[in-house]
C-alpha cells in the first residue's frame, strides 16, 4: 500500500492471529484509525465527523420515523401528525430528523468550501472532490425528496416546481417528467417512489463516505498548508504527523459536542425555524402558495435556476443559436446543474501549482468573494422574483461561473504566490506549537 | 392584489403569509407576551382551560380540530382536565361510528370533529401554519428574537378587525389590519363573549390570547416537553464539551510544546 508509513497491526493473541489469517477486519479498523494525520489541521477538519454523524443520525431516526409513516397522500399528513403527537418521543424524532437535514448541509457547505479554500481537490485527491460531489447531489436529491414526504404545501408545490424542470428539457422533457412523477402531476405515485428512494439513497451515500474516506486515506489529509507528508521514511512520516486516534478523535469529538449543542437548543427550543409554516398546511393541488420557496439549503442553486430570464443576451444568444431549442426555462435549469458541474471540475479549472489558499494573495480575496456571492445567492433565492433581485441574481451567478471558470484558471498564471513552508512539522512549530524554534525562515519551496 | 385573493377565507388565509412573505403587503402583527415564549417558557394551564372554553363556545362553531383527540385535553402540559371531566366533554360532541353505522356520543379515543363550514379551516395546525408573517425579508428575525410565532399572529387577526366591510362576489368581507386585506370570516371577538368561572378578565384582548394560546398547544402539544428534553441534552452536551476540551488539550500538550518530533503513542 502507498500512503504514509507508519506501524500497523501486528497479532499478538492466539486468537487474533486465528482472525487475522482468515479475515483482517482488525487490521483494517486499526489502520483506518490510526492512520497518520497532518498535527496542524485545524478547526475546518472537524466537519467530516459532524457530517458522518448527520448521516448516521438521520438513518437512525429516519429508520425509526419510518415505523409510524404512511406514503399515501391521503394518510402521509396524518401520519407525521400522529407522529408528532401520539409516538413516544416522536415529535423529537421528527425534530431532529427535520433540524438534521440542515446540520447536515450547513457541514457540507462547510467542508466544501474548506476543501476549496485549502486546495483539497487538488492532485492526487480529484477522486476524493468528485466522490465528495456525488454524495452532495445524492444528499440535495434525498432532501428534496424527503421534504415531499410530509404533504404538506410547500412539500407538494416545491415538488411540482422542481419536477417541472425537468419538464424544460427539449423533445424528451415532457415524457422523462411523467415518468419521474409516475403520472400528469404530482400525486400519490410520485409520493410512493419519492419515499423509496428517499430511504434508498442515505445508504447509496453511506457507500459513497466510505470510498471518500478509502480515497483520501490512500492520498493522506490535505492540511492548511497544502504540503504533503514527507514519506521517505517512517521516522520523517511521524515529524509530520500524529495518528488520528486519540489525536484527532478527541479534537473531533469536542468540536461534535460544541456543534450538537446549538443544534439541540435549535431543535428544543426553536424546531420549526428554519422550515416553512406553509407545510403544516396539508397538500392542496387546487391551491398555489403565493410564494414557493426551497428549503433554505437550496436557495443558492434556486436564485441561479432564477436568474436567467428570457431578458438577458446570453439567453437570447442561446435561444438563436439553437433555433429556440434553448429557451430561458432550459437554460435555467442548464445554469443551475452547470454551477455544480463546474464546482467539481475545480481541479482540473484551477491552474495553480500552489495548494493552499493561504500562500496564494489574490486568490483568498477571490475566494471570499466567492463565500460572500454564496450567502447573497441564498439570500435572492428566497426573494420573490422581482426587480431589483432578478439583476442581482444575475450578477450574483455571474460570479459564480466566473470564478470557477475564468478566475482559478487566470489566477494560476497570473498571481505570485507566497513561499510555503519546507514540512508540516516546520509550520506546526511555527504556528501551533506553544514555544517558537527557528520562526521566520520559511524557506520557499516550489509547490508540490 | 390582496383584493383578489379574498375569495375564500381559507385561500385568503393561506396567502396571507405568503403575501407577508413576497410583497410586504401584510398587516401588523403585535407582539403579545405569551407564557411559552423563550427556552424556558411553558404552557400556563389555566389560560389554556380559558382558551379551550373560547375554542367551545365561539371558534368550533365553524371550526374543527381534527387531529386533536379528546384524551390530549387529559395531558400534563396541556389543559390537564382531570380524567371525568376529559370523558364529560367528550361526550359533549356526537361522532360518527363506522361500526354500528350511526352517531354516538364520543369517548376521550375520538377526535374533535373536522370543520363544520367548508370555508373554515382546520385550527390544529393553525398557529404553526402562520408562524412565518415575521420578517424583515422572510427571514424570520422577528420570530428569533422577539419570539413572535403564529399565535401572535392569530390573537392580533381576531383584535384586528377594523370596522370596514365590502362584498365581494355575493358575499360580504370584513377588513382586518393584521391580515392586512379583508377576510371571509366576520369578528368572531367583541370582548365579554365568555364568562371564565375563575374570573379572569374578558375583555377582546384576553380572550383572544386564551385561545390563541390554546391554539398553540393544538399545534404544539409537547411543547413542554421539547424544551425540557432540549434544555437536558444542552446541559449534558455543555459539561461533555467542557470535558472534551480539558481531554483534548491534556492529549495535545506533549504535541505542541517546543519542538516535538515524537508522536506520543
Amino acid at each position: 500500500m502507498a500512503g504514509i508509513p507508519h506501524d500497523h497491526y501486528e497479532p499478538t493473541t492466539g486468537a487474533e492471529k486465528w482472525l487475522h489469517r482468515r479475515l483482517p477486519i482488525v487490521g483494517l479498523l486499526y489502520d483506518t484509525l490510526m492512520i497518520p494525520t497532518p498535527k496542524n489541521l485545524n478547526w475546518m477538519w472537524i466537519w467530516g465527523i459532524v457530517l458522518v454523524f448527520c448521516l448516521v443520525l438521520q438513518i437512525v431516526t429516519g429508520i425509526v420515523l419510518v415505523m409510524h409513516y404512511t406514503p399515501d397522500t391521503t394518510l402521509a399528513f396524518a401520519s407525521i401528525e400522529h407522529i408528532m403527537r401520539d409516538v413516544n418521543g416522536g415529535y423529537m424524532l421528527r425534530y431532529l430528523h427535520m433540524n438534521g437535514a440542515s446540520l447536515f448541509f450547513i457541514a457540507v457547505y462547510a467542508h466544501i468550501f474548506r476543501g476549496l479554500y485549502y486546495g483539497s481537490y487538488k492532485e492526487p485527491r480529484e477522486v476524493t472532490w468528485i466522490i465528495g460531489i456525488l454524495i452532495y447531489v445524492l444528499m440535495m436529491g434525498t432532501a428534496f425528496m424527503g421534504y415531499v414526504l410530509p404533504w404538506g404545501q410547500m412539500s407538494f408545490w416545491g415538488a411540482t416546481v422542481i419536477t417541472g424542470l425537468f419538464g424544460a428539457i427539449p423533445f424528451v422533457g415532457e415524457a422523462l417528467q411523467t415518468w419521474l412523477l409516475g403520472g400528469p402531476a404530482v400525486d400519490n405515485a410520485t409520493l410512493t417512489r419519492f419515499f423509496s428512494l428517499h430511504y434508498l439513497l442515505p445508504f447509496l451515500i453511506a457507500g459513497l463516505v466510505i470510498v471518500h474516506v478509502w480515497a483520501f486515506h490512500h492520498t493522506g489529509n490535505n492540511n492548511p498548508t497544502g504540503v504533503e507528508v514527507r514519506r521517505t521514511s517512517k521516522e520523517e512520516a511521524e515529524k509530520d504527523t500524529v495518528p488520528f486516534w486519540p489525536y484527532f478523535v478527541i479534537k473531533d469529538m469536542f468540536a461534535l459536542a460544541v456543534i450538537l449543542a446549538v443544534f439541540f437548543a435549535i431543535v428544543g427550543f426553536m424546531p420549526n425555524y428554519l422550515g416553512h409554516p406553509d407545510n403544516y398546511i396539508e397538500a392542496n393541488a387546487l391551491q398555489t402558495p403565493a410564494h414557493i420557496v426551497p428549503e433554505w439549503y437550496f436557495l443558492p442553486f434556486y436564485a441561479i435556476l432564477r436568474a436567467f430570464t428570457d431578458e438577458v443576451w446570453i439567453v437570447i444568444i442561446a435561444n438563436v443559436l439553437t433555433g429556440g431549442i434553448i429557451d430561458a426555462k432550459f437554460f435555467g435549469v442548464l445554469a443551475m446543474f452547470g454551477a455544480i458541474v463546474v464546482m467539481a471540475l475545480a481541479p482540473w479549472l484551477d491552474t495553480s501549482s500552489v495548494r493552499s489558499g493561504r500562500y496564494r494573495p489574490m486568490f483568498k480575496w477571490w475566494f471570499w468573494l466567492l463565500v460572500v456571492d454564496f450567502f447573497v445567492l441564498m439570500w435572492l433565492g428566497a426573494m420573490p422574483a422581482e426587480e431589483p433581485y432578478n439583476t442581482m441574481s444575475l450578477i450574483a451567478s455571474t460570479y459564480w461561473f466566473a470564478y470557477f471558470l475564468v478566475i482559478l484558471p487566470l489566477l494560476g498564471v497570473i498571481e505570485k504566490p507566497l513561499p510555503q513552508p519546507e514540512t508540516i512539522e516546520q509550520d506546526f512549530d511555527e504556528h501551533v506549537a506553544k514555544t517558537k524554534g527557528g520562526a521566520g525562515e520559511a524557506a520557499p519551496t516550489p509547490a508540490e | 392584489m390582496i383584493r383578489k385573493i379574498a375569495l375564500s377565507a381559507l385561500t385568503a388565509l393561506c396567502l396571507a403569509t405568503g403575501g407577508a412573505f413576497a410583497a410586504g403587503g401584510a398587516g401588523k402583527v403585535t407582539d403579545y407576551d405569551f407564557s411559552f415564549e423563550g427556552p424556558f417558557g411553558t404552557y400556563d394551564q389555566m389560560q389554556l382551560q380559558r382558551g379551550l372554553q373560547v375554542y367551545t363556545e365561539i371558534c368550533a362553531a365553524c371550526h374543527g380540530l381534527q387531529y386533536v383527540p379528546f384524551r390530549a385535553l387529559g395531558y400534563d402540559g396541556g389543559p390537564h382536565l382531570p380524567e371525568d371531566q376529559v370523558r364529560a366533554y367528550a361526550a359533549f360532541y356526537e361522532v360518527y361510528d363506522a361500526e354500528i353505522d350511526d352517531w354516538r356520543p364520543a369517548t376521550p379515543t375520538d377526535y374533535f370533529p373536522e370543520s363544520g363550514l367548508e370555508n373554515a379551516p382546520d385550527l390544529s395546525l393553525m398557529a404553526k401554519a402562520r408562524a412565518g408573517f415575521s420578517g424583515p425579508y422572510g427571514l424570520g428575525l422577528n420570530q428569533l428574537f422577539r419570539g413572535m410565532g403564529g399565535a401572535e399572529y392569530i390573537a392580533s387577526v381576531l383584535t384586528g378587525y377594523n370596522g370596514s366591510e365590502k362584498e365581494e362576489a355575493g358575499a360580504l368581507l370584513y377588513g382586518n389590519d393584521a391580515f392586512g386585506g379583508y377576510l371571509s370570516m366576520g369578528p368572531p371577538l367583541w370582548g365579554d363573549d365568555v364568562e371564565y368561572e375563575d374570573g379572569s378578565p374578558t375583555d377582546i384582548e384576553s380572550i383572544a390570547k386564551d385561545v390563541s394560546a390554546f391554539l398553540m398547544w393544538t399545534a404544539e402539544p409537547e411543547l413542554n416537553a421539547r424544551k425540557e428534553a432540549g434544555f437536558i441534552a444542552v446541559l449534558f452536551l455543555s459539561i461533555l464539551s467542557v470535558l472534551l476540551y480539558l481531554t483534548n488539550k491534556r492529549i495535545w500538550a506533549p504535541i505542541k510544546k517546543g519542538k516535538a518530533s515524537s508522536p506520543a503513542e
